[in-house]
Parts: C-alpha cells; sequence; structure tokens
C-alpha cells in the first residue's frame, strides 16, 4: 500500500483493533469475575482465593475453610457464571436486534421479546415443573412468538420509536397477561415466579446455567458469521439486498438467534432488562458500528455489566438481597430515555 | 447486457406494460419520464428486487432472478437515494461495505478492499471525508459517497436513480463525467434515471422515455429528445435547440403565454 493511501485510511475496523478490544475486555471480565468471588456478606481475602484456585486446579488440598469453600464455589461460582451467560446473551441479541430493525432503541426488554419469554417460563414451570428443558425451550417459543408479533407492529413505517412503542404495548400486555397466570397459580409458585420475574439470578438452577452457556456459544458463532450481513442492514434492507445480501435467510436467522438467547437466558435468569440496550450502545460509542466487533464485545461488556450489577444487587443492602434486574432498570430506563430524546432531535 | 424482454409489473395497477430493452457494454442509456411513469420500478426489476408479474430479465443471457445475490451484486450496482443510517457508521466503512460480495462473510477487509475502496473514494472526490460519519455529511456528499460504494464493488453495471438530485452543479457534471468515463474506457453499461434532460442529452448514448409503463421512444439524445417527443412525455411545453458547444439537444422550459 502506498503511503499516501495509508495517510488517510482509518476510521475502519481492523483485525487488529478487533482483537485488542476483544482482549481488554476478556481480560476485564476474569478480573470482574475473580473480584466477584471473593467478595460478598462472606469476604475471602482476593490472595487466598487464589490460592485456593490454583489448588482447585491442581488438585492440592484447600486452603479455605470448609463453609467459605460452600459459599465461594457451591453458591457464588454458578451464580457468577449465570450472570456473565445472561449478560452475553441478553447483549449480543440486543445488539442483532438494533442491527436488523435498523433501531437503537431495540432491546430485548423494550421490545417485549424478554416478556413473550417469561411468559413461556412461567407456563412451563406451572405445566412442566419437572421436565429441565421446558423452561428454556418455553422460553424461545415465547420469544420467538413476541418477536414476530412486535415486527409485524413495528416494522411499517420507518420510525425507530413507533417499534419502541409497540414493543412498549406488547410488554404491558404480556404482563398484565403473567400477572393473571401467577393469580391463578397456588401460592408457593406465586413467591417463586415474581422474584425471578424480576431478573433473579440467586435461584438459578444448573440446567438453565448449561442452556444458558450453550445458547451464548451457539449465538456468538452464528451472530459472528452474520456479522458482515447485519453491517449492510443496519443501513438498510434494499441496500443490503442490493450488496449481495440474502436479506431474508439473514432475518430469519438472526431473529431465531436473538430470540433463542432471550428465551434461554430470561429462563433461566428473568427478565433483566435495559442490558441488551445500553451495552451495545456504549461499545458503538468506544469502537464504532462495525458488527464484527460490536458483537463479541458487547458479549463481553455484556456479561461485566450483570456481573456486577449482581455483585452490587447481592453486596448492598447485605446481608439482604435485591433482584439483579432493579439495578440494570436504574441504569437502563434513563438511558432509553436519553436516546429515545436524541432520536428525536436528530430527525 | 441487461436485457428486458416484454417486461410487464402490475401492483395495485399496471406499472409497466410491455418493456422490452436492451443495455449493452460501454453506453450510458438515460430513463427519462414523468413522475409515476414506472422508472424506479423497472430499476427494481433490473437487479431482481422486483420480480416481473410476466417477462424476463437477463443479464447476459441468464435470468437475473436465477443469480445467487452475491454473484449479482458482482455485476450490478445500485446507486440509489441514501437513507439516514442510526448508528455511527464512517463514509470509509459505509464504501467498504460495497466489498461484501467479493470477500469472505467472516473475515476483515483486506489490503486489497481497503485500496478499492480508497480508489473509489478518490474517483467521486470524496476522499477527503473517508473518516467523517456518514450522517454528519450533506446530502450531496452523501450521494459522492454512495456512488464510491457502487464503484468499490466493481460491477459491470451501473443502475443509478438520480444520483445527481442534490449535488451542486460542478458535481453533477463530474459525476457523471465520472460514469461516462467509466462506461466508455472500461466498457461498463449503465442505466440512469433522472429528472436532469440537459445531462441526459449532455451524457447519455441513448435515452429511452418511459411514459404510463411504456416506452414511447428509445434511441440516441438527437433522433429522441426532440420538442414533440419531449412535450408528448411531460405534458407540457418544451423548447429544444442544439447545445452551443457539443451540438447535443438543449431543453429550456418556457411559460406558455
Amino acid at each position: 500500500m502506498n503511503p499516501s493511501l495509508t495517510a488517510v485510511v482509518g476510521g475502519y475496523l481492523t483485525r487488529r483493533r478487533a482483537m485488542l478490544v476483544v482482549l481488554v475486555l476478556g481480560v476485564m471480565l476474569i478480573v470482574g469475575a475473580l473480584l466477584a468471588l471473593a467478595i460478598g456478606s462472606e469476604h475471602v481475602a482476593f490472595s487466598r482465593l487464589l490460592v485456593a484456585l490454583l489448588a482447585k486446579v491442581t488438585g492440592a488440598a484447600s486452603t479455605l475453610s470448609r463453609e467459605q469453600e460452600v459459599i465461594v464455589f457451591s453458591l457464588r461460582l454458578p451464580r457468577i457464571a449465570l450472570a456473565i451467560g445472561v449478560g452475553a446473551a441478553l447483549s449480543m441479541a440486543g445488539a442483532a436486534f438494533q442491527a436488523l430493525l435498523r433501531n437503537p432503541l431495540a432491546d430485548p426488554y423494550v421490545l417485549g421479546v424478554s416478556g413473550g419469554a417469561a411468559l413461556g417460563s412461567i407456563l412451563a414451570i406451572l405445566l412442566a415443573a419437572e421436565v429441565a428443558i421446558a423452561q428454556p425451550l418455553f422460553g424461545f417459543a415465547g420469544a420467538v412468538a413476541a418477536t414476530l408479533i412486535v415486527y409485524q407492529l413495528g416494522r411499517r413505517d420507518d420510525d425507530p420509536a413507533r417499534l419502541a412503542l409497540a414493543g412498549v404495548v406488547l410488554s404491558t400486555f404480556l404482563s398484565s397477561t403473567i400477572v393473571l397466570v401467577t393469580a391463578l397459580a397456588n401460592n408457593v409458585k406465586l413467591r417463586q415466579i415474581t422474584m425471578w420475574l424480576l431478573g433473579d439470578l440467586s435461584s438459578g438452577n444448573p440446567e438453565g446455567l448449561l442452556f444458558v452457556i450453550a445458547a451464548v456459544l451457539i449465538g456468538a458463532t452464528v451472530l459472528m458469521t452474520q456479522s458482515r450481513a447485519l453491517n449492510l442492514m443496519m443501513i438498510g434492507e434494499r441496500d443490503a439486498f442490493a450488496l449481495g445480501v440474502e436479506t431474508s435467510r439473514v432475518r430469519w436467522i438472526v431473529h431465531l438467534t436473538a430470540s433463542l438467547m432471550t428465551g434461554t437466558a430470561v429462563a433461566a435468569g428473568g427478565a433483566i432488562g435495559y442490558v441488551g440496550l445500553v451495552v451495545p450502545h456504549l461499545v458503538r460509542l468506544a469502537v464504532g458500528a462495525d458488527n464484527r466487533l460490536v458483537i463479541p464485545a458487547s458479549a463481553l461488556a455484556g456479561a461485566l455489566l450483570v456481573l456486577l450489577a449482581d455483585t452490587v444487587a447481592r453486596t448492598m443492602l447485605s446481608p439482604r438481597e435485591l433482584p439483579t434486574g432493579a439495578i440494570t432498570a436504574l441504569v437502563g430506563a434513563p438511558v432509553f430515555v436519553y436516546l429515545l430524546v436524541k432520536g428525536r432531535s436528530t430527525r | 447486457m441487461l436485457e428486458l424482454r416484454d417486461v410487464h409489473f402490475n401492483y395495485d395497477r399496471a406499472v409497466l406494460r410491455g418493456i422490452t430493452l436492451e443495455i449493452r457494454a460501454g453506453e450510458i442509456v438515460a430513463l427519462l419520464g414523468p413522475n409515476g411513469a414506472g422508472k424506479s420500478t423497472l430499476l427494481g426489476a433490473a437487479y431482481g428486487a422486483l420480480e416481473p408479474s410476466s417477462g424476463e430479465v437477463l443479464f447476459d443471457g441468464r435470468l437475473v432472478k436465477s443469480f445467487a445475490r452475491r454473484e449479482l451484486a458482482r455485476r450490478i450496482a445500485v446507486v440509489a437515494q441514501a437513507g439516514e443510517i442510526r448508528f455511527p457508521l464512517t463514509a470509509f466503512e459505509y464504501v467498504l461495505t460495497g466489498r461484501f460480495a467479493h470477500s469472505s462473510a467472516l473475515g476483515f477487509d483486506s489490503p486489497h478492499d481497503v485500496e478499492v475502496a480508497m480508489k473509489a473514494l478518490r474517483d467521486t472526490d470524496a476522499a477527503q471525508f473517508a473518516q467523517r460519519y456518514f450522517n454528519e455529511l450533506s446530502s450531496g456528499e452523501r450521494q459522492r459517497v454512495v456512488l464510491a460504494r457502487a464503484l468499490a464493488q466493481e460491477a459491470r453495471l451501473l443502475l443509478l436513480d438520480e444520483p445527481t438530485a442534490n449535488a451542486d452543479i460542478a458535481h453533477q457534471v463530474s459525476l457523471l463525467s465520472l460514469v461516462r468515463a467509466l462506461t466508455h474506457e472500461r466498457k461498463l453499461a449503465a442505466l440512469v434515471v433522472t429528472h436532469e434532460i440537459n445531462l441526459a442529452a449532455e451524457f447519455a448514448d441513448r435515452v429511452a422515455l418511459l411514459k404510463d409503463g411504456k416506452l414511447l421512444a428509445c434511441g440516441t439524445p438527437r433522433d429522441v429528445m426532440t420538442e414533440a417527443l419531449l412535450g408528448e412525455l411531460f405534458e407540457t411545453y418544451l423548447l429544444v435547440d442544439a447545445h452551443p458547444h457539443s451540438g447535443n439537444p438543449r431543453i429550456s422550459w418556457t411559460v406558455k403565454r
């Protein structure tokens, strides 16, 4: 490449820059996870935790007390893994919906997709509580149904606020349905359900965690193969079609993948809101809009954000715990309003 | 290169009614007609975005609808009015999306892709805003970036839907000069929908007059851009004389007294 060319070029994504960003976020996530493992109502010194982890890996005798061992590895570790999985799933789903719908306001929670998944999961708890796969499966089905409905309602004209409005209406309708369904259920289940609706990562079961991890791995792989096409869809479907994208195929693949991630995440951790809205937005501000980076970076940053929110939720009023979804909504709702107002002023 | 054979297109009414038109390598064909004549529909049918109700659209003798999208995007590039993008994409990233059909779905842009995109931006006199956000550009500047993206596709046929709308007069002339250079020197073909009839008269090798979904006439500007035909096409009185330099038709409007 001649020098005059390199002088002008810039402002686009190179493999090196993408790798660097992913590496930095990855390291931050690992450090964050270790810190989250150490802090809580029972504090474990960070150095002792590292020694204990090393002992786990090498098979040496544990340096922690029996009680600490249970708290760190049986209680905190699965919860942290779930926070990471749910954060990654919802953020990637948000980034995917936004690119596909050309709408920065799109987010599984705002669109009502999380609500659909929640209703599906609740029906699974009520109808087939003993079948482990029923919950993520029904969650997925609910997410797909909600996606189809909101897409039909909001796609007609090209107004992002209208789609968001359709999502809000759908969400309210689904919440009412959920209230109705829970009112018909017996009391023990009711309590369980209302806690979990607010986004409660503490009651996660091991199967739920496995499904989320599987969905994140599948979803990340599929979305990465579509990331270039999503860059074009983000500009416009007509443009994407003319530039060589099989638009209807991409639309189906991405809708299903985002619904799968939302469905399993909500089934395991409840409807944790606004993660899919806030995270991709911040990522784009920091590294640009190219989905080849926005998708993996959102996965890592989203994992980090939900991990942070969950750590705050379980430590702020310790030993009492707050639902994780309440923390993310406190941050997310103002960001949503900001994006809505900003979107208005530029048109 | 592109051939339309008796193409009909019905929406709620008959939009195209038996269009037969061929566009050959090395020529610019301008498509003129009043609003609602079916120009955009014809363009849409040419790259497979719209399926004709009857008739055939062929590229190099092969049905356009039989191509995979990526195959077709390496052959036909479309330049349309750019809408608003709601994400922070730079002009350079925008032009690089033109390389989609040439590169693997997963990978990053190769040095060759970057070079092609940069050259396209230079060709359309848009290199100076490569790193600015697309949304921050004026509509005339955007138009040049959109054309650059089409050039980055390295297609053989350019379909241009009002490429000079919003461009200032200097860039209207330079954009069409560029399209002419590409068609004549590199043997590309171009189909241009335009309302700038004087630019069409100067730059087009052939002009197709479209009215109510039918071709009123098709031929060289000197043959078909007559007072009689243009008057019939636009249903208004137009004066036609010769351009003092080129001798091509020069069209002026006049208010009937």
